[in-house]
């Protein structure tokens, strides 16, 4: 329990976020990668966030899952993984495409642009808000090493 | 009587430590401000310092019987409460990140106060050390 920690809260949120740019990154420049069949089809890729509770680290020392202070507020944020979206992918009828298949057709992304500039206006907002945090709780920090000064 | 630091410090230490503690758990939510299905928490800082202030003046009630009820106010002692929501989101989470960031930057503030207080706590005693 101590501002050390908030470094490392802050610093999993910014882990985190710039995971989920980088799937943001990747999914748009995936965006218009075609494929001649639905299996080699990229498809848009999104991260799952997760808690990281603190006294699930040491659960011989706390019984609980951090309901007092003692316990600890949590550690920040971890990526439990990376899943694939399920929605449809886009099959579009381009015979002169060189990756079309039999029937003339290739299979394009699921990727939504609109959706993924809105992922990534949110998690560079979400990062900077964690870059907020750290300055802070360095200020803090910073301060009271000052303490007894004149 | 001896002089203690807690007796010289007064309230300020304990003050200075919730905030601390409450950066922590703010900083925490901000963190977790995208996770689905994370609650937001807090501690009441009210609560907290009333404990504090009760141990600091010696003014609390004395428990010398085990049928004794605790009559600190709940949440005095660190405990994490939940927040309630004002807009509910589908995934379940209930960090209103700017809620949230607004309240991380009043307690640092409220932090730098409290630290000012005990510094010149620090400065009291020593002027009187040194007799100027």
């Amino acid at each position: 329990m101590s501002l050390g920690n908030i470094f490392d809260i802050a610093g999993s949120g910014m882990t985190a976020q710039s995971l989920r740019l980088n799937t943001t990154a990747s999914n748009i420049a995936n965006a218009e990668t075609a494929s001649s069949s639905t299996e080699n089809a990229y498809r848009a890729r999104k991260p799952v966030f997760a808690a990281i509770q603190q006294a699930m680290l040491n659960p011989d020392q706390h019984q609980g899952f951090g309901t007092s202070l003692d316990d600890g507020p949590g550690a920040g944020v971890r990526v439990e993984g990376i899943l694939e979206s399920d929605a449809e992918l886009q099959m579009r009828y381009e015979p002169n495409h060189p990756a079309a298949n039999e029937d003339g057709y290739v299979f394009y992304p699921n990727v939504n642009v609109v959706e993924e500039m809105a992922d990534m206006m949110s998690s560079s907002r979400s990062f900077q808000m964690n870059v907020d945090v750290m300055n802070t709780a360095k200020s803090m920090m910073q301060r009271i090493l000052t303490l007894g000064q004149q | 009587m001896a002089i203690t630091f807690d007796k010289a410090l007064g309230i300020h230490e304990h003050a200075l430590q919730a905030r601390v503690q409450r950066a922590e758990v703010l900083a925490n939510n901000l963190a977790n401000a995208d996770t689905p299905g994370y609650k937001a928490r807090d501690i009441d800082f009210r609560a907290m310092m009333q404990k504090a202030q009760e141990s600091v003046s010696g003014l609390q009630m004395a428990t010398t019987h085990h049928g004794h009820m605790d009559t600190s106010s709940p949440g005095s002692d660190g405990e994490l409460l939940y927040r309630n929501p004002h807009q509910p989101s589908v995934d379940g989470n209930t960090v209103d990140a700017q809620e949230e960031q607004s309240r991380f930057m009043r307690n640092a503030m409220d932090y730098q106060a409290s630290f000012q207080f005990l510094s010149s706590k620090f400065s009291g005693l020593t002027k009187a050390l040194k007799g100027e």
